[in-house]
Order: structure tokens, then C-alpha cells, then sequence
């Protein structure tokens, strides 16, 4: 009989006919009875005192139902949002955290911050009556940038925090690092800024809250990462309301890259205002205020150090970095520039000994939170802008470098707490430089001289850590939740599954990769597997989906609920034919006893379980329904090695991008085209934060420059090239599929490997990103001019 | 966007007279500048009186020495027009050039001069190629009608019907395109019209405006050598979060450069 395994098998999109054919359920397309619509009246300015807010004429306004402000809500005795990580200083201190209010409190601190909210009948209604909601400002000023944060002097966001500084943390062994770098044969320095990005996710953020008087529970449709930890923030943390009676629903959600795991302002006020004039309230971003009120990503101002002996072997790094973290302390704010962050430093490499220091800053900008990639792509980038420097500083092939620098021998313990398990960068690399054809690259660079161009060939070799775990490791480092996921499979009658993943889907098709998952192990056709997530009534439990986590997570906590569902099959199995229960054995959907030809297929065990005249009673329960809970012992190690090639126009600066090549091991593929589609997505963000993106805020108004699509870039399709795309398989070592996660990789290793390019194409050590044409213009300008 | 009254206009004497009517009213054409800025609450008029249905407004005729595009034209049609690439494929080709695919299939030649963004592309081709404005009320010189950033020598409740391009030697544009947005970061228009050269920039400055020193030296000898060592002053020039004046002052050079190569082609 044919194998029923499709795992590594490019299967086409399940969820993709509902999206294509307009039948997605978003959100916004939600429509409860009654609906009200919310619209914020936010912060013009960047810092300001709140002296009184009028806002009488707008409640009289044509359709509006109320009018809240910050006072409502402290009345309400609604808390702030909580922060999910407590860092520890390097004096033993907790970080300090300024409360984060739902709806401003006498102060705001950036553009965009949530004010006010009117709710109205129409959404029209909502916005003429926000125009008259009359605000009292005396306005501060303000500072943006973390370095300026910290000098004397500088406007203070929060009175616990006079110096504008959330805390400073350190990793590694500074004294051992110090004494290195004093004698090292070779030294490089750096300093970069790891540019502020903006996340835009196609659907906006949106959020309805409907409260039921006859129920006396509330159900919250939001846009979301993680639906059940968007619950227990609010529930417990924020409204004090009983976690068992708010439901909440994150149906299809049109892309997250971190900005929607956060519980954010917007959906406690939707929550709360549908009690309180008893319709259903509904609130959907524009674009205009998604860019100044969704998460932002990166900000980091870092010196980075690397000392190599005569023949380029890497003796010990040194790093320091202000992470400029906005206004407020997001939900998982405080981690991501250290533990996702420091933490990745010794990247592919068997650097013995790192530093780490990181400065978190307050500023008066939007509150930054991770997004793809979250503290990898910042590592990332420092280690490997290093070590090209290095290399062409020591005049050693940046791709031998790193080969007499790769960890060969595994489990490897870094110097920063991560322990691997399992890689091989050789491969990775030896594919990246095939596929590339770097041999042909000298007659490239011929070819390009001849037109005119610069053309210049760039690496990186990114390592991340997926799936981070395990609870008891991350609570150590501070960690507020656990980090596990919940899978439950129901097995019906008629041996058909419904899986409930705490997972959740946001454009990265697991309803797809997971049915294969479950149909390959439990022998059954992928049509009869459905995967449902994104519901906290449905599902038991679950972390959500972010840092690569879904599939070495949520797949194997589904992984280990299948295999109690066949543990228990073999049972029921073992009594239909009247076999000792280690006898039956189970493989392609049947249930054989070994070394006869009795045999029971899954679907009869399924019926006998709903069905059981003939059961063993005294031994089982019937019903085939299980779950399972999976904590990791350990991260998941993906790796790989990107090669770009750019030509640059020396008249105007303008860099297009020649040929990108990535070779990723994310362990085990479950599905080849949704992995491409993944890296193809990554690399494209990598590319945009390398060359186009970049937040920009006015340094004396605190103004956001970038504040719509007219001004800040994101790449379109033709400003990337065709991908050259393979993988390597290592499998992780420490879960049952051997998988490592995909999501976030291109968007980790993209950037350096683009900037190395690019200053190689125009012959300069340092470049800022976005390296925009005028950018590159004035390298090469002042390289000229030196 | 606030309540507005809108209403289909007949003819062109029809939108005239509600515009007499109404002087807050505005004309609508394909509304990629005007519906953007209503919904940003950023321009809110009364009335929107819609020039979508005017037939006598709209087409491409070519008598070999002009080429005459109706106001109401789409950037896509003027792009895919034949009689435009034959006799001015450089016309089509910056249409060509303009936003995106749903942009050019809305926005018309009337639209984007009346409303004279200083990034437009169009304001380069109406400049450079010494085309004539004509409007319901008289014919203006390309040269006269743009006045500055977002002004234009229309007098209120004036309506543009058509544009008169003559037909030029050879010609070529050349848009370094703004990342973001797309349009023109600088672009230039060189025309050598058979009796003299025009240089175009948009993009650059606050309004579009003609080289006349590269017009000089194109004049005594047709090549990119002529230009190349021709700066504009930075002075005056447009300066914003995606290129300082310097930068542009430099792009005009290597587009004019590179528009000039082109029309030798
Ligand atoms: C995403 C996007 C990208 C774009 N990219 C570019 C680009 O790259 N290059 C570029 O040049 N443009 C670009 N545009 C602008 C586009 O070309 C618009 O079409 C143009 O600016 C306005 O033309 P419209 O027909 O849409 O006019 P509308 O928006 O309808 O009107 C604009 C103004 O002109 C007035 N008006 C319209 N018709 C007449 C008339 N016949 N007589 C008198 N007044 C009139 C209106 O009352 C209004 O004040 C872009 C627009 C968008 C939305």
C-alpha cells in the first residue's frame, strides 16, 4: 500500500482558495448586530502635557453614543498594559517600568498615542464628532533619539526613569574580553545604526468588542497573534474580568510580523466601552494611524568590536548598544534587545569569549516591540558586517574566514547562554557559493566595469534561535508567561480530525503544513484533517505564533497529541482483534497485530471508540479526543548562508540587486513551497530595511516624517530579484518532526549580506542603512573627495 | 472625508456653470490627487462636479504636426496610444511612467496639470515639448501656466479642455523616481524641437522649470557631452527626508544626461 507520508511534499495551500476568492473573514468583515464604531483622537505632538480635555460638544454630536478619555478609564480602575519580560539590570535592579495607560493619563509621550475614543452609530459619525474633542496642550520638548536620551539634560518621559534609561544589561565576561583585545594580532571596529522600521502588515490593525448582558460575557474579535495570551493579559493583568467569560476570536488575519502579538490600548477600550453602552464597539486602523500607533521594530545604536589572531581566527567580540525602545514598555519590549539579541552574537562562529552591553532607552516615539526577526536580524548584522571588515581588513577571502571560524562540533555552547545542538555551516555555505557561482563573479565584476558599474559580492551567515524555550530557562531570564503550546486532536466517528492548534495563522498556512503533519503520521487522507486556531473557546490553550515558533512548537505539541491518540487506538485496536496490546502495531492509517495479516484500518477503531458495543469497557473511556501541552528543552537553531550581488550606479547611487542566493537548513521541510514563500517574504523585508525602509522622526518636533506610504518605502516586487533558493537538512535534534521554523530568517539574514555588497561595490567600510541612492552617492562622493 | 454634494456635469459649459454657481465647488477628473486629499480630511469642498462623462473632453487626435490630448485623456491611454508613440514616444513613455497601474487607468493629463503637484511628471512634458493649454475660455502657454508649487495660471472657475503638444525632432524623459512614492524625485524633459532645444525639470524645485543653460549648449551641439558638466543651483531647490537639494541639483544633470542620449537613439 501506498504511503500515506506527504511530509516534504510542496502540497498547494488549503486556506489560499478562501483568501483568493474574497471568502476570508478578517476582522473588519466581522459584523455583529447593532455595531458601533470607535474612532481614537490621538497625540499631534510627541510630548505634552494634557491640561483638560473637553469633550462635550463632540458627545453631542449627531450619532455619538460616548466619549471617554484617561479619566473614564482610571475610574473604570482599568490598569496599564503590562510588559511580559522583567529584566534585571546589572546591578541586581528590576528595569524600570513606567505604567503604559490605555487611554493617556495627564501626559503624552508620543505622536499617536491614544487619547480619546469616540463612539458613534456610523464610522463617519465617529470621526466629525473626534474633530471636537477639544484638547489642552502645553507642549515639552521632546527627543527621539536613544544616544540624545540619555545626555543631560535631555526632556524625561517618566518620572521613575530621570534619566530616560529602562535599564542596562550586560552578558558575558567583560574582564576576560578587555584583556583579549589588548593583545589581539587584529582588531575591527564598527558602528552602525540598526535602523527603526515600521511593520505594516496588509490588514491593519481592528478590534470589536461585544458584551452580552443576557450572558454577561464579552467576546473580543481582534487581530492578533496569540488570541489566549491577548485574554490573560487583559483579563487578568489590565480589566480584572473573569478570564472564563471573554472569548476571544483572531479569525483571518492578513500578516502580523510581530506588531499584533501585543495586547494594545485600543482592543482594553473596545472591550470595556461595549459594556458600558451595552452595542457592540468596533475599531479599525487606517494606515495613517497604524504608522504611528502599531509597534515598531529595531532602533539600535551600536559599537561593535572583534579581535582575530594573525590567521583571522575570531579571539573575542565586544559589543554596546543603546536599544531606543519608544514611549512605553510593549508587551515583549524589554527582551528582544537582550535575550534575542546578545544571545546571538557568537552567530556560526567558535568566538570564545563575548561582551554584550545593552542600554534600553525611553523616547518620545512610538513603543517598539519585535518584528521579524526580533534581536536576530540586529545580531545578525553586527556579526556579520564584522566579519566581512575583518576579512577585507586582513586581506582574507570573507568566505575563508568564516569557514575557519565555523562551530564544527555539536551540542556547542556559546559564550552567551545558547547551546546548539545541531548544524552544518560548511554545507550551507559550499551550496550558497555554488548557487551563486562565485567563481564566475571576477568576470561579473569584468563585465559590469565595462558598463559603467560597480559591482560588488557580499555574505552572511545568520544563525537564529527559534522557538524560544524552555519555560523554566526563559522564567530564570524573566520571562512573565510560559512558553509552550497546546495541540489537541479530535478524532470524530467517522475517523475524519479536527486539530485545535494554539498556533496561530497569519499568512504562514498552517492549516496546510499542520494537516500534513497529522494526515503523514496518522496515515489519512490531508482532506480529512482540518486545523483550527485563533479561537480561545475552541482551543484550550495556546502561546500564539512569533520568533519561528509555530511548527517546532505547535507542531509538536499536535505531534504529541496524534501519538496519544494512536497509543489509545492501539488499545481499542488491541481488543477488536483480540490481540496483547504490544502486539499491534500501527503504520499508513492501519492497525496490524505483528506477524499475521489481522488488521483493523483507523477509521473502524475511530467508530468503535463513538460506537463501542464491542469495547473494553473496564479498561478505556470511549471517545478518541486528545491533547497534549509541549515545553522544548531547547531553542531550535536555523542557519544558513546568504551571497548578494549588487551593481551600483556611480552616477546617481542607485544599487540593483544582481542576484540574491540563500541556502537555509531549517531542519526538516514539511512543505517545500510554504518555506520558499516564507524565505522569499523574509528576504524582501531584509531588503527593504537594507535599501529603502526607514522610520523618521523630526528630532526637534518629534513629528514622524514617515508617517504614510508616500513616504516611507517599502519594496514592491520589481525592487527584488529572482531568488535563488535551496536548503540544507540538519534536523533539530530535540523534537519528534526535526524541524526548526522558517518565518523569520530572510528578514535576520538579508541586510548584512546586502551592505557588505554594497560596500564592496563601492569600496567604503561603513555605510548607513537605508542605503538609498543619495547615500551611496555621498560614499562614493567622499570616497572621491579622501 | 466630509459630506460633499456630487454631481455629473453634461458638457463642458455645464461644469462651467455650477462651477459659477458654486465657487467652492471643485472639479472632479479621476480623482487619484483630489479623493486622496478629501480622505485625509486634508481638502474639503461642498460640491464635486464630475468631468467623467464629457465625451468632447477626451481623446488623442495627431495631424502630424500637433499632437492634441483631450483633459479627460487617462495617463494609460496617452501610454498605449500608437498615434503618441509614433509621433511623441516620449509623451507616452512618462505616461507610462506615472504611479501605478490603477493611477494611470484613473488619472487624466487635465487632472495632473490643473493640480500641478511639484513632482508631477506631466508639468516636464508640457514645459519641455512647449506644449499650449487651452481652456474654456482661451489658449496658454506652456511657459505661463504653471505658476508654482501647486499653482497654475488658471483663474477660478476656469476649466482645462485640452493640451496641444507639437511635435518635436526627437525628445526623451528621464524620472529617477522618489522610492516611496514614485513620482518624479527629478525628472527631465530635452526636446530639440527642430528649431530649438527645451529642457524640462520636474521633480527638482518647487514647480517645473526649464534649463536654459543646457538649452544653450544643446542648441550648438545635440549630444550628452553637452550637458555634462552643466549644474543647476542647488539653491531654491527641493529639499525633504528622501533627497536634499544636492542631490537633486546632481540628478538633474544626469538625467538631462541621460535624457539626451536617449532621444539619439
Ligand atoms: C499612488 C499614486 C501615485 C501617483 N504617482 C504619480 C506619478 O508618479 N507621477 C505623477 O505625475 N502623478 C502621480 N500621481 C498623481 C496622478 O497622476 C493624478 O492623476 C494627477 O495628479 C491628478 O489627476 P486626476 O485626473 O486624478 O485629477 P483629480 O484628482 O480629479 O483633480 C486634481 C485637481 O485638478 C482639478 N481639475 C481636474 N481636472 C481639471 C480640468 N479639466 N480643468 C481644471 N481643473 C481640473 C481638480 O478640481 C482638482 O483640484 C499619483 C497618484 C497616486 C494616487
Amino acid at each position: 500500500m501506498a504511503s500515506m507520508n506527504i511530509i516534504g511534499t510542496s502540497v498547494k495551500r488549503t486556506e489560499d482558495y478562501r483568501f483568493l476568492t474574497g471568502g476570508g473573514q478578517y476582522t473588519d468583515d466581522v459584523a455583529p448586530h447593532h455595531a458601533t464604531y470607535a474612532v481614537f483622537v490621538r497625540s499631534p505632538h510627541a510630548h505634552a502635557k494634557i491640561k483638560g480635555i473637553k469633550t462635550d460638544k463632540a458627545a453631542k454630536a449627531r450619532g455619538v453614543h460616548a466619549v471617554y478619555t484617561g479619566d473614564d478609564i482610571a475610574k473604570a480602575g482599568i490598569n496599564g498594559l503590562p510588559c511580559g519580560w522583567l529584566i534585571t539590570d546589572v546591578n541586581g535592579q528590576p528595569m524600570k517600568e513606567p505604567p503604559y495607560p490605555v487611554l493617556a493619563q495627564g501626559k503624552v509621550r508620543h505622536v499617536g498615542e491614544r487619547v480619546a475614543v469616540v463612539i458613534a452609530d456610523t464610522l463617519h459619525e465617529a470621526r466629525d464628532a473626534a474633530e471636537l474633542v477639544e484638547v489642552d496642550y502645553e507642549v515639552l520638548p521632546a527627543v527621539v533619539n536613544g544616544a540624545e536620551a540619555r545626555k543631560k539634560g535631555a526632556p524625561v518621559l517618566h518620572e521613575i526613569a530621570p534619566d530616560n534609561t529602562c535599564y542596562v544589561w550586560a552578558i558575558g565576561d567583560k574582564a576576560k574580553v578587555d584583556d583579549v583585545f589588548k593583545s589581539a594580532a587584529h582588531t575591527t571596529k564598527l558602528e552602525f545604526v540598526n535602523n527603526r522600521l515600521i511593520p505594516n502588515a496588509i490588514e491593519p490593525r481592528a478590534a470589536i468588542g461585544n458584551y452580552s448582558r443576557a450572558e454577561d460575557a464579552y467576546t473580543l474579535h481582534v487581530a492578533s497573534q496569540n488570541p489566549h495570551v491577548e485574554r490573560l493579559l487583559m483579563t487578568a493583568f489590565v480589566m480584572g474580568l473573569p478570564e472564563h467569560k471573554v472569548h476571544v476570536i483572531a479569525p483571518d488575519v492578513g500578516g502580523g510580523f510581530g506588531s499584533k502579538i501585543y495586547l494594545y490600548g485600543e482592543d482594553v477600550v473596545v472591550t470595556w466601552a461595549s459594556k458600558q453602552i451595552n452595542r457592540p464597539v468596533k475599531w479599525t486602523a487606517d494606515r495613517v494611524e497604524s504608522f504611528s500607533s502599531d509597534a515598531h521594530g529595531r532602533d539600535h545604536v551600536t559599537t561593535a568590536e572583534l579581535a582575530l589572531d594573525k590567521d583571522g581566527k575570531f579571539l573575542a567580540m565586544r559589543v554596546h548598544t543603546t536599544a531606543n525602545v519608544g514611549a512605553y514598555l510593549s508587551t515583549f519590549a524589554s527582551c528582544v534587545p537582550t535575550i534575542l539579541y546578545a544571545t546571538l552574537l557568537a552567530g556560526q562562529y567558535t568566538t570564545p569569549v563575548i561582551y554584550c552591553e545593552v542600554t534600553a532607552v525611553f523616547t518620545n516615539t512610538t513603543p517598539v516591540d519585535a518584528y521579524r526577526g526580533a534581536g536576530r536580524p540586529e545580531a545578525t548584522y553586527v556579526v556579520e558586517r564584522l566579519v566581512e571588515t575583518a576579512a577585507r581588513e586582513m586581506k582574507i577571502d570573507p568566505a575563508e574566514i568564516r569557514r575557519r571560524n565555523f562551530i564544527k562540533e555539536f551540542p556547542y555552547q556559546t559564550p552567551v547562554a545558547l547551546l546548539y545542538d545541531t548544524g552544518n555551516y560548511n554545507a550551507t555555505l559550499d551550496a550558497a557559493t555554488k548557487l551563486g557561482d562565485v567563481a564566475g563573479y571576477a568576470k561579473r565584476k569584468e563585465q559590469s566595469k565595462a558598463r559603467g558599474k560597480l559591482r560588488g559580492i557580499g555574505y552572511s551567515c545568520y544563525i537564529e534561535a527559534c522557538g524560544i524555550a524552555p519555560s523554566s530557562v526563559a522564567g530564570s531570564l524573566g520571562a512573565r508567561a510560559g512558553l509552550y503550546e497546546a495541540g489537541e486532536v479530535r478524532v470524530h466517528p467517522t475517523g475524519k480530525v479536527t486539530v485545535f492548534t494554539g498556533s496561530h495563522s497569519h499568512g504562514q498556512g498552517h492549516e496546510t503544513t499542520f494537516a500534513q503533519v497529522v494526515a503523514s503520521r496518522l496515515g489519512i487522507p490531508m482532506d480529512d484533517v482540518h486545523i483550527v486556531h485563533g479561537d480561545t473557546s475552541k482551543i484550550l490553550f495556546g502561546m500564539g505564533t512569533y520568533g519561528s515558533r509555530s511548527i517546532a512548537v505547535g507542531g509538536t505539541a499536535i505531534v504529541k497529541a496524534v501519538d496519544k491518540v494512536i497509543a489509545k487506538g492501539k488499545k481499542i485496536a488491541a481488543h477488536l482483534m483480540e490481540a496483547a496490546e504490544n502486539d499491534v502495531e500501527f503504520s499508513d492509517g492501519i492497525f496490524r497485530v505483528t506477524g499475521t495479516d489481522k488488521q483493523v484500518p483507523f477509521g473502524q477503531v475511530a467508530l468503535t471508540a463513538y460506537v463501542p458495543h464491542n469495547y473494553p469497557h473496564d479498561k478505556l473511556e470511549p471517545g478518541l479526543n486528545e491533547n497534549a501541552f509541549y515545553d522544548p528543552s531547547n531553542f531550535t537553531f536555523p542557519a544558513g548562508s546568504y551571497v548578494c550581488e549588487v551593481e551600483v550606479d556611480p552616477d546617481t547611487g542607485k544599487t540593483s540587486i544582481e542576484s540574491f542566493v540563500a541556502v537555509d537548513d531549517f531542519g526538516k521541510i514539511i512543505n517545500p513551497m510554504i518555506v520558499e514563500g516564507q524565505v522569499q517574504g523574509g528576504l524582501t523585508q531584509g531588503i527593504g530595511q537594507a535599501l529603502m525602509e526607514g522610520c523618521r522622526y523630526d528630532s526637534a518636533s518629534g513629528q514622524l516624517l514617515t508617517g504614510t506610504l508616500t513616504d516611507y518605502c517599502l519594496p514592491r516586487a520589481e525592487d527584488v530579484p529572482h531568488f535563488k533558493i535551496d536548503t540544507r537538512e540538519t534536523p533539530c535534534t530535540h523534537n519528534p518532526l526535526g524541524v526548526k521554523g522558517c518565518g523569520e530568517a530572510g528578514a535576520i539574514g538579508a541586510p548584512a549580506a546586502l551592505m557588505n555588497a554594497i560596500t564592496d561595490a563601492i569600496g567604503v567600510r561603513d555605510l548607513a542603512m537605508p542605503a538609498t541612492a543619495e547615500t551611496v552617492w555621498r560614499a562614493i562622493a567622499m570616497k572621491k573627495a579622501a | 472625508m466630509y459630506a460633499f454634494t456630487y454631481r455629473k456635469a453634461k458638457d463642458v459649459k455645464d461644469a462651467a456653470a455650477g462651477l459659477a454657481k458654486n465657487a467652492d465647488a471643485k472639479l472632479l477628473a479621476g480623482g487619484q490627487s483630489l479623493i486622496a486629499a478629501m480622505k485625509l480630511r486634508l481638502s474639503a469642498p461642498p460640491e464635486l462636479i464630475d468631468l467623467g462623462t464629457i465625451s468632447e473632453l477626451r481623446g488623442i487626435k495627431s495631424d502630424g504636426k500637433n499632437v492634441v490630448i483631450g483633459a479627460m485623456t487617462r495617463h494609460a491611454e496617452v501610454a498605449a496610444s500608437t498615434d503618441v508613440k509614433k509621433a511623441i514616444p516620449a509623451l507616452a513613455y512618462l505616461a507610462s511612467q506615472i504611479g501605478d497601474r490603477m493611477v494611470r487607468n484613473m488619472g487624466t493629463l487635465g487632472g495632473a496639470i490643473a493640480h500641478n503637484d511639484p513632482a508631477a511628471d506631466y508639468p516636464a512634458a508640457v514645459v519641455g515639448l512647449g506644449a499650449t493649454v487651452e481652456t474654456n475660455k482661451r489658449k496658454i502657454d506652456a511657459d505661463a501656466f504653471f505658476k508654482g508649487i501647486y499653482e497654475t495660471a488658471l483663474d477660478p472657475g476656469e476649466i482645462i479642455t485640452s493640451v496641444s503638444f507639437p511635435i518635436p525632432k526627437r525628445a526623451a524623459y528621464m524620472k529617477f523616481k522618489q522610492p516611496a512614492s514614485r513620482f518624479a524625485m527629478v525628472g527631465v524633459m530635452v526636446a530639440d524641437t527642430g528649431k530649438d532645444v527645451r529642457v524640462a525639470v520636474t521633480g527638482a524645485g518647487p514647480c517645473v522649470f526649464r534649463v536654459k543653460e543646457m538649452e544653450q549648449a544643446l542648441g550648438k551641439k545635440f549630444a550628452p557631452d553637452s550637458v555634462a558638466n552643466i549644474k543647476v543651483p542647488d539653491k531654491g531647490l527641493n529639499s525633504d527626508i528622501h533627497a536634499s537639494a544636492e542631490y537633486r541639483a546632481h540628478l538633474v544633470t544626469v538625467m538631462a544626461k541621460r535624457a539626451v542620449e536617449a532621444a539619439l537613439k
